[in-house]
């Protein structure tokens, strides 16, 4: 068990070394200089060596990419003697565009972004799993056509498309809700809820409908196996057989899946962060890139490795517990 | 004291019809049941017509007279902060899905012109990434060993990949160029695996099935057996495989559009229309209706009609 | 309150009723061009501590035979004629009062016993679950019979075993786990759907001296399905042979085999291999 953790860990870092190196050679060589867009209108060419120099911009490839990630684990001063920055561990860079450091930045956004993230997740479980057993147990009835045409739209609809057509629909022509504002909690939790509440719908409503797809087709196949058969032959009752022996078979396979998605969407979710104009880290990412702020777009690029990497770990080993046959071979 | 089974005169009967590819009877059968499906006919119906109005955008642009660069300032009211003139967006005789808010483009001939760019797009990624994807498989699947390893962990790790957030750095990285190139290659690195995968698992049980090491028995080449032999038999996987993904190439090009990395103005293309909405959407909703839907139609038309593929060629877990 | 009469009555024989009776057994299902029957007019018997073997290839009809009996025909299919246990029809009971049945008075064995198991769940779980849904009682006292049920199947160490999963046995381990489910509740019928056709011939010969042991000892009238003939002369009392979902001949296992009347049961015993006639073993049926 060790020893696969360990050879699990020791992928993870493997892939994060190359996202983190493919995105620095992607700036490294295809990118402007970033050093004249820092520099601005009034630049003379004293100017712009001066700031490469800073921030390191004149050194070969493989120099600044140590640099970089000798940064995040032991931090890194920019310049020489008095005018000197250090950026502490785990440094990130500072943005081009507001000479932030990249770290504070992300970790300032990144509650939002799970917020997002945490509230979308339940509702998807909810509406995915429970539409999918639904499908599955009522196949060919007018229930699951009925779910699975919700589904195909779902899963069809871009959901930059469900955010307007829901923001239309409930802000501007039914004004259920106000225009999208950012809200405290503590402060004002009704405003709060009505904040987050499209952005939860919209990301739930395709995860759900890819996920209630799933678990229809999962539990149909289950209910398929020769074990379902064994377990009404031994005269258990009908509720018993799908508790015990259908529902864990079919579920198991999802939590997979939800793990992936989940990470993935801790790492911000770009596209419904934008255009509910929430601050996370999705927004964040879509903003920078926007600026092509390149500091910030290697965070957040890393971060979301990260996370994804953290979350395919988690769910190895979680997988591990929940499906016997997998389970590594101690004795 | 074992007997012989009976079932096994049968049997090899059954497989033995196999290896010539069975084309006409499964073939006839999936049309049978693509003809009999409303829903199928549906979605070949939606996406003939707009494959059509793709193609033919020039010709549509020479009927109604509007090319999809040109401003029309008489369609909007200047005074109303650039909104056009008349309902629903400015439908009228002479802009049939009305105009676009701020410079009174024709929102009918961009989306034509649009749909060109997006089924270009998501037409070409699906013919390289289901190429590599067969081949790629196909090497991993029937020779294992080394091969399989590399190709197995260059997938894991493309699988493991931030994919969208990396195509976003990747694209705001690369310089202008050729957009509709760029976007192909770039959807073409991170999606190959996906077929690939399948088609490892698939070539894999047919290296082992009875008519393969029939043909391995009486001398055949690996590559003979590989395109005479397996390949015939992937023939509704890659069917099924490729006609899902396109639907999820022209949702990512939207996508990426949508956020400003995919194809850039004044081409016009769905998903940059819609981002462009964003800021008039409460005022003029029909300019991020039109494009939504037509967005929406193809990418549901795509997804019915593989959703049919896969149930009539009952290619089991070709998700 | 009536389905525990109902399974009560039904262990009360009604006097010279024999174990099991099938009379004019038909099974179909509905197709696209109209009703597809895939068992026609069976009937058969089986007395107290005897062994019917039901013979037949593939899609003779005699996986359906027995689920019909069982009332486990898969979705759509129906069932007509007779099945009488102890003298009490079986057939047109609601799936609440089979249920008391299945695996109490009849169990059954399937063919494969891998995908036949739960992979999720210990075979402690899954032995215990059968005989808690019928006695009741506490989760110690059913782990008590389970290991009891495994010891009486052969299988080493059952205190241990017990929490183990499906997958941490082999095939022949896996069939004596199915046996154990089957016999723990004593049930007056065993229906074994080619229990043996998944295994290695030496394994298949243990299954089968296991199953006689245990017929031995409790009495239990017993139904083996099977496309081997030379199985069915090892264990049958009696053997019904089934072609195409109709009944192709009926008697002792003794009649069958020194004396078929019918073509294709001459046929069927044709394709046994013979030690003393080696260049007849690969002939097939030609049906």
């Amino acid at each position: 068990m060790l020893f696969y953790l360990l050879r699990r860990v020791l992928a993870g870092i493997l892939v994060l070394f190359l996202i983190s190196l493919f995105t620095f050679a992607i700036f490294f060589w295809l990118s402007p200089d970033p050093a004249v867009q820092i520099c601005g209108k009034t630049c003379t060419p004293e100017r712009i060596d001066q700031i490469r120099s800073q921030l390191g911009l004149d050194l070969p490839f493989l120099q600044q990419y140590w640099q970089f990630v000798s940064g995040i684990f032991v931090g890194r001063t920019y310049g020489e003697g008095a005018g000197a920055i250090t950026c502490a561990a785990p440094c990130l860079g500072f943005s081009f565009q507001t000479n932030q450091s990249v770290t504070d930045m992300i970790a300032d956004r990144m509650p939002v972004s799970v917020t997002v993230a945490v509230g979308a997740a339940v509702l998807w479980l909810l509406a995915g799993v429970g539409g999918g057993l639904l499908s599955a147990v009522k196949q060919g009835t007018g229930w699951d056509r009925t779910v699975m045409f919700g589904a195909l739209a779902g899963i069809s609809l871009p959901n930059y498309f469900v955010a307007l057509l829901l923001q239309y629909v409930l802000v501007v022509q039914l004004q259920w809700l106000p225009f999208p504002h950012a809200a405290s909690f503590t402060e004002d939790p009704v405003a709060w809820f009505q904040a987050y509440l499209m952005p939860w719908l919209v990301l739930a409503f395709g995860y759900a409908a890819m996920y209630s797809r799933i678990v229809r087709t999962n539990v149909i196949d289950t209910l398929g196996q020769n074990f379902m058969r064994t377990a009404r032959a031994k005269g258990l009752d009908q509720s018993l057989v799908m508790r015990r022996h259908a529902l864990r078979p079919s579920l198991t396979p999802v939590v997979t899946l939800f793990g992936m998605d989940f990470a993935g969407l801790l790492g911000g979710a770009l596209i419904t962060e934008t255009v509910f104009g929430l601050n996370g880290v999705g927004k964040l990412a879509a903003d920078s890139i926007t600026k092509n702020d390149q500091p910030v777009i290697m965070g957040v690029t890393l971060l979301a490795g990260l996370l994804v990497v953290i979350g395919n770990m988690v769910v190895d080993v979680a997988y591990t517990g929940l499906d016997p046959r997998v389970r590594v071979r101690s004795a | 004291m074992t007997t012989v089974p009976s079932e096994l005169a049968v049997e090899t009967e059954a497989k033995g019809a196999l290896p010539s590819g069975g084309a006409p009877t499964p073939a006839r059968r999936v049309l049978h049941s693509l003809r009999t499906s409303p829903g199928a006919i549906a979605s070949i119906v939606i996406i003939v017509a707009i494959a059509l109005m793709a193609i033919l955008a020039p010709v549509l642009s020479a009927i109604t007279g509007w090319d999809p660069y040109e401003f029309d300032p008489t369609a909007i009211d200047s005074d109303l902060g650039g909104l056009p003139i008349g309902p629903l967006g400015g439908v009228s005789a002479e802009h049939w899905f009305g105009v676009e808010p701020g410079n009174g483009r024709d929102i009918f001939i961009r989306v034509a012109y649009g749909a060109q760019v997006s089924l270009l797009i998501a037409v070409s990624a699906t013919l390289v990434t289901t190429t590599i994807g067969v081949v790629l498989g196909m090497i991993a699947g029937y020779f294992g060993g080394i091969a399989d390893q590399v190709i197995s962990r260059v997938m894991d790790f493309l699988m493991a990949f931030p994919t969208l957030i990396f195509m976003i750095a990747l694209l705001s990285a690369l310089p202008a160029g050729n957009r509709p190139a760029l976007l192909v290659i770039v959807l073409s690195i991170f999606g190959w695996p996906y077929t690939a995968r399948i088609i490892r698992g698939q070539t894999m049980s047919l290296r082992n099935s009875e008519f393969v090491e029939a043909a391995r028995a009486s001398g055949a080449k690996p590559l003979r057996i590989a395109f005479r032999e397996v390949l015939p038999n992937l023939r509704g996987t890659i069917i099924v495989l490729a006609t899902l993904a396109v639907p999820g190439y022209i949702g990512t090009e939207a996508g990426l559009s949508f956020l400003g990395v995919g194809v850039t103005p004044p081409t016009p293309s769905w998903g940059q229309m819609i981002s462009t909405a964003v800021g008039w959407y409460a005022v003029d909703p029909m300019y991020f209706l039109i494009p939504g839907t037509f967005l929406f139609l193809t990418v549901f038309a795509f997804t019915v009609l593989g959703d049919h593929l896969r149930k009539a060629l009952d290619t089991g877990d070709a998700a | 309150m009536s389905i525990t009469s109902a399974a009560r009555t039904i262990s009360i024989p009604v006097v010279g009723a024999p174990l099991l009776e099938v009379e004019h057994l038909s099974v179909s299902f509905p197709t696209s061009s109209g009703p597809a029957t895939v068992v026609r007019d069976a009937s058969f018997r089986v007395d107290q501590g005897t062994t019917l073997g039901i013979v037949g290839e593939s899609g003779s009809g005699k996986s359906m035979t027995s689920l019909a009996v069982m009332g486990l025909l898969p979705r759509g299919g129906t069932a007509t004629g007779s099945v009488r246990l102890f003298g009490h029809e079986l057939l047109g009971r609601t799936d609440r009062e089979l249920r008391r049945i299945r695996g109490d008075r009849i169990a059954m064995v399937f063919q494969d016993p891998l995908s036949s198991l739960n992979p999720y769940y210990t075979i402690g779980v899954q032995i215990t679950e059968a005989y808690r849904a019928h006695r009741g009682g506490s989760q110690a006292a059913a782990r008590k019979v389970a290991i009891e049920a495994l010891e009486r199947v052969r299988i080493a160490d059952p205190d241990r075993r017990i929490d183990h999963y499906p997958h941490q046995f082999s095939g022949g381990m896996r069939q004596r786990i199915m046996i154990a489910m089957a016999i723990c509740l004593e049930p007056d019928l065993i229906i074994c759907d080619e229990p043996t056709t998944a295994l290695d011939v030496t394994v298949q010969a243990q299954i089968l001296d296991l199953l006689a042991d245990l017929q031995r000892q409790t009495g239990t009238g017993m139904v083996f399905i099977t496309h081997d003939l030379a199985v069915v002369s090892r264990v049958a009392d009696d053997v019904l042979v089934m072609k195409d979902g109709d009944e192709v001949e009926r008697g002792t296992t003794e009649q069958i085999f020194t004396a078929p009347r019918a073509p294709y049961t001459r046929a069927l015993l044709d394709a046994l291999p013979r030690i003393d006639d080696p260049f007849e073993t690969l002939k097939g049926v030609q049906a």
